[in-house]
């Protein structure tokens, strides 16, 4: 499977057991896996090798998870995504605010992560070209060039607000976006504190797009992280 | 004789305090000149040599060629330069000495007194504070500083030292070298010019320098030096446990009232004690006249008081009125062998007149001996006068009201009355007058009523002349009749307001420790003693704690605190390094604006400092107020013991409760852990070993199993790791805006596929309000409720969940159709580790018992039963906050 134009990454792991199973389960993906085993040895494999996504353990040995990706966000715009164990949720909103992309709690499957990367090297990928204007799941159909959005076919009517909050999550779909990360976006700065605000009309707008709001489809919530549009 | 192990103990901690104190030794002289600079500075330059760390910290400048040769190569700390009243002071610079750090810092002058602004009043204060730190230190005093020897030196050379030092700091040297020069060396010297005399002091100086003073003075040095030598002994002696018997300890009692003569009664007695190696009580008795001394005497009473202190006497203040019978009770209390008292200056009438205490006390004492000490007439101190506060003319206005309404009385029915019952009505009304007024006024009634009966009712009418020899005893009867009933009446109500006051400060005391004692926790406590020190006190009081590095701070600031900043802030911080008292109205930072008193616990450790800003211009200097703030520190330093004592009980009460927790945990889930990994082992180890003898699907299966067995693993090291945060210190609570469907939504997704192919029904109104809530620590009450449910009924039975808004809270419940709890164990559900009797599965039971504390840090309620129509329900309510109905109110919902 290996060959030149396998996309590089870095894996950022004191752990030697889980360096291990990931070195098999990603080369059998075709990924071409490079290994630090701390924080100041994954900048440095991080600037020789320019992968195409990092995998950063937030509980490092040396370094703050969180200064290894201020530092490589000085300079690199290369995907990071993080990894770290239920209940740590505030490390990782500050990975994620800090410029992390997306995250998996231990203990993961390889089934999520390989759903993760691939979401997180499609943007990458996606920034440099054009945007897709128009995001399709299941039933749902948000068309971003026209503003409209479609559930089964038929128009579904969104206030300025809920539509801003759909848009964000469709730009991002199958990343993970962080509340403050969605109150920034959709009513400014001066409001990343009022997650009320987002809750009542995150509320408002699955009542809207969603069959059954208790068990979303579309938009999963990430339990003291944020939200995640499933991806298209 | 065995030492006695408290005894012993105490010598333990000294020398343990030595240890990291500093070792202080005296270059001890009779008189200026005998050499100490010079014997000192050689001392330290043989340290020097030997390669100690040596810094001169101040030595006096006063021109000697051979002491200036001597400081040569020695290293010189800079002095620093005060400006005062247009001179420059040079003074020791103690916070550079202090960040220099030597080991050995030489120090001139124990006794001298520092310039205005500087930290210290005194230097032997600097010297304490070096030691404190511990560095050695070397300084020079002469016999006649010496506090207790004061007043003998001025007395045996006629010359006045106003600088002293008390006897304690020398007590605590470790070394005293006695630098010795007969006295008719010294007049040699003197005679060369080699003994520094100021200028001005050049006359003082000729009645010094005489051979009777200098040989009087040699023999005080010698005897003082012989002393400290003779306890140094001592203590050799106790530690090594050297034969001889342990002394009994003596307890000398003092005697001290308004006389001028007090102090010098306290400093013979501290030569006494000394002696005697006796204990000392200085006591005072004030009598109901007591308020009315003028306030100048008042403060010779507590001057003395504030001396005795300072020479290591314990002072007590007595009460009553008769002086000899409290102060022979308080002794027997006490157990006093000795009583010490001044011998009385009063004229000889006024001896046999008032009955004289002396003769009193010795015809009481019984075993106990008395001691008549005799005091010089002091030049300067002016007898104690006792003179009445100057009375309102009011006072006498009413006294001559009330005569003459009396007169009136009589007069009326004079006619019908006998002259003796005239005689009465004026007594009543002089009764009267003595229950309102001051001495003055009672007296003057008196005299008035015997001279308007003599006026009005005897005859001949209408003169002062009496016509019968029987009148006269009469009005000296009357005269002396009333005297005493005014004199009686006024004494008793002097009395009762004495009472009053004492009562008041009891009462003051007891309000303050019960109110402390009631006060739940250390912060409530802290209010609590700051409100009532400003009630106290008058001003602002705060009190400030320190915190894990030592820094002391305000805590749970009261109105009025934060004067304590910056300046003020660092005065509290040497209080409560030193736990010595300091501040406005006391020795040390003077300047500050506040008085700073530690409050040291029952360890001698300070556990904080009581910050006083007095109002206005007033200081503490009424030792009664003085007294009363010590008290006052010492209840709070007890109740900041007590609550830390609770603090550090319930602590050690949690943590025996986690240990239990953990054993019942461990033995509980050992089996939980070990059956998931015996199936992952054997699973795993199976598709290893016979790989190639399984078909795909067989090695499917079994893979699949040690996944599944993976999941569960994890749940049950989460629940775990959940009950064991809970339990160990509680749930740090992460409250955010939530909505509870969103909760629940969140909760089915992560069990999606424990729960696939169940009925499942969701109940949420539309418009349920946001709740205030830890949104993780919430699902984990969902997950757990729901996977009970699944646990505890059949596959295909349904499950519901349902939300309903109250006012104050929203309420939700989580059925199943399963056979429901055992009757009568509903409420057992939350008990740590009970496991329903129907289980299926395996679970380790703690699950509800992490739902309980969950719902309890939120101030939620959780409860359980049985639905009528089979099954179980759990129902937890979580409580609405402010503000949460509004959220959807703010953005109007303008559609696109």
């Amino acid at each position: 499977m290996k060959g030149s134009n396998a996309p590089p990454v870095v894996l950022i792991e004191d752990d030697r057991e889980i360096r291990h199973w990931l070195r098999v389960v990603l080369e059998a993906e075709g990924y071409r896996l490079f290994f630090a085993e701390n924080g100041e040895q994954g900048l440095t494999e991080t600037a020789a090798r320019q992968p195409d996504l990092v995998l950063l353990d937030l509980g490092l040995p040396d370094l703050d998870g969180v200064d290894v990706i201020r530092r490589i966000r000085e300079w690199s715009k290369v995907p990071i995504l993080v990894i770290s164990a239920r209940g740590q949720e505030q490390d990782k909103v500050d990975a994620l605010d800090a410029g992390a992309d997306d995250y998996v709690s231990k203990p993961f499957g390889t089934k999520e992560l390989l759903a993760r990367m691939r979401v997180a090297l499609r943007h990458a990928a996606l920034q440099d070209g054009a945007e897709s204007a128009v995001y399709e799941s299941g039933k749902l159909r948000v068309d971003l060039a026209a503003r409209l959005v479609y559930l089964d076919g038929n128009e579904v009517h969104l206030t300025p607000n809920e539509y801003k909050l759909l848009a964000a999550l469709v730009r991002h779909a199958g990343k993970v976006l962080t509340h403050r990360h969605l109150l920034k976006e959709v009513w400014g700065p001066n409001f990343v504190e009022h997650t009320n605000y987002l809750r009542v009309h995150m509320s408002q707008l699955r009542r809207k797009i969603e069959t059954e709001p208790a068990r979303p489809r579309y938009i999963l919530t990430e339990s003291g992280v944020g939200y995640r549009l499933q991806a298209n | 004789m065995r030492p006695d192990p408290d005894q012993l103990l105490a010598r333990v901690q000294e020398q343990e305090n030595k240890r990291t104190r500093g070792r202080l030794k005296i270059f001890f002289g009779m008189a200026p000149g005998v050499g100490k600079t010079f014997a000192m500075l050689n001392a330290a330059r043989r340290l020097k040599e030997a390669g100690v760390n040596v810094v001169v910290g101040y030595v006096e400048p006063h021109g000697r060629p051979e002491t200036e040769a001597l400081l040569e190569g020695l290293e010189m700390l800079p002095v620093r330069a005060i400006e005062y009243r247009g001179t420059t002071l040079r003074e020791f610079d103690l916070d550079r000495a202090l960040s220099r750090r030597p080991a050995l810092a030489l120090v001139d002058e124990l006794a001298h007194s520092n310039a205005a602004g500087m930290r210290h009043a005194k230097r032997w204060q600097d010297i304490d504070e070096l030691l404190q730190a511990g560095i050695d230190v070397y300084t020079t005093v002469n016999v006649q500083h010496l506090e207790s020897l004061n007043d003998v030196v001025s007395r045996v050379t006629g010359v006045a030292v106003r600088e002293t030092v008390p006897d304690s700091v020398i007590e605590q040297a470790d070394e005293i070298e006695l630098i010795d020069l007969p006295p008719e060396a010294l007049l040699q010297r003197l005679a060369e010019g080699k003994v520094y005399v100021p200028e001005q002091a050049k006359h003082a100086a000729a009645r010094f320098f005489r051979k009777g003073n200098l040989i009087a003075l040699r023999e005080l040095a010698l005897r003082r030096t012989a002393e400290s030598v003779d306890v140094q002994m001592r203590g050799y002696r106790q530690d090594h446990s050297v034969e001889e018997t342990w002394p009994v300890v003596e307890r000398l009692m003092v005697c001290i009232g308004p006389s001028p003569f007090s102090k010098e009664l306290v400093r013979a007695a501290k030569r006494m004690a000394n002696q005697l190696r006796a204990e000392w009580v200085v006591a005072n008795v004030q009598t109901p006249r007591w308020g009315q001394l003028p306030e100048g005497v008042r403060s010779r009473v507590y001057e003395a008081l504030r001396l005795a202190e300072q020479l290591g006497a314990e002072t007590v203040t007595l009460s009553g009125s008769n002086i000899s019978a409290e102060v022979l009770n308080y002794a027997r209390a006490r157990n006093a062998s000795k009583i010490l008292i001044g011998k009385p200056a009063a004229p000889l009438w006024k001896r046999l007149w008032a009955g004289y205490i002396l003769d009193k006390l010795v015809e009481g004492s019984g075993e106990i001996d008395i001691y008549a000490v005799s005091t010089r007439k002091a030049e300067s101190a002016a007898p104690a006068k006792v003179r009445p506060k100057i009375t309102p003319w009011r006072q006498y206005g009413v006294a001559l009201l009330v005569i003459a309404a009396c007169t009136i009385v009589g007069l009326v029915f004079h006619p019908h009355l006998h002259l003796a019952n005239v005689v009465m009505v004026y007594l009543l009304g002089v009764v009267a007058v003595a229950m309102r007024s001051d001495r003055g006024p009672c007296i003057f009634a008196c005299l008035l009523s015997v001279a308007t009966f003599d006026f009005f009712f005897t005859t001949p009418y209408h003169t002062l002349v009496v016509d019968h020899a029987q009148y006269v005893i009469t009005f000296v009867v009357m005269l002396a009749v009333s005297l005493t009933i005014s004199g009686l009446t006024f004494r008793v109500r002097n009395q009762a307001a004495f009472a009053v006051e004492r009562e008041h400060r009891t009462e003051t005391l007891y309000r303050i420790s019960r109110s402390m004692a009631s006060a739940a926790g250390q912060p409530e406590m802290v209010k609590a003693a700051a409100r009532h020190a400003t009630e106290t006190f008058g001003g602002d009081a705060a009190i400030l704690l320190p915190d894990e590095t030592s820094r002391v701070a305000v805590v749970a600031p009261v109105p009025g605190s934060e004067w304590v900043d910056g300046r003020e802030a660092a005065v509290a911080q040497w209080v409560y390094d030193h736990g010595k008292r300091a501040g406005r109205g006391s020795d040390t930072l003077a300047a500050a604006a506040g008085l700073y008193t530690p409050l040291i616990g029952s360890q001698g450790r300070a556990l904080g400092v009581l910050a006083i800003r007095p109002p206005g211009d007033m200081l503490f200097e009424d030792p009664e107020r003085v007294h009363l703030l010590e008290a006052f520190a010492s209840q709070t330093a007890l109740a900041l013991e007590r609550t830390q004592l609770a603090e550090v009980a319930k602590n050690a009460e949690v943590e025996v409760q986690a240990e239990r927790t953990r054993s019942a945990l461990l033995s509980a889930v050992s089996h939980d852990l070990r059956t998931p990994l015996a199936t992952i082992q054997g699973a795993v180890s199976g598709v290893l070993e016979q790989g190639t003898r399984l078909t795909p699907e067989q090695q499917r299966d079994l893979l699949q199993t040690a996944h599944d067995e993976t999941e569960h693993l994890n749940r049950l090291v989460h629940n775990l790791l959940e009950l064991t945060r809970a339990e160990s210190g509680g749930l740090h609570l992460r409250k955010d805006w939530q909505s509870l469907e969103e909760i629940v939504g969140s909760a089915l997704t992560r069990l999606e596929h424990r729960l696939l192919g169940r009925p499942l029904t969701v109940d949420i109104p539309a418009d349920l309000p946001l709740l205030f809530v830890d949104g993780l620590l919430v699902e984990q009450v969902l997950l757990n409720l729901l996977e009970n449910a699944d646990r505890y009924s059949p596959a295909d039975a349904a499950i519901v969940i349902r939300a309903r808004a109250t006012p104050a809270s929203i309420a939700v419940e989580v059925c199943d159709n399963g056979p429901g709890f055992a009757p009568g164990e509903e409420h057992r559900a939350f008990e740590k580790f009970y496991r329903g009797s129907s289980a299926k599965g395996r679970g380790a039971g703690i699950g509800l018992t992490i739902c309980a504390a969950i719902v309890e840090a939120h101030e939620g309620q959780i409860e359980a039963g049985n639905r009528p129509e089979g099954g179980a329900w759990v129902r937890f309510t979580l409580p609405l906050t402010e503000g949460a109905a509004t959220a959807a109110a703010q953005e109007p919902m303008n559609r696109v």
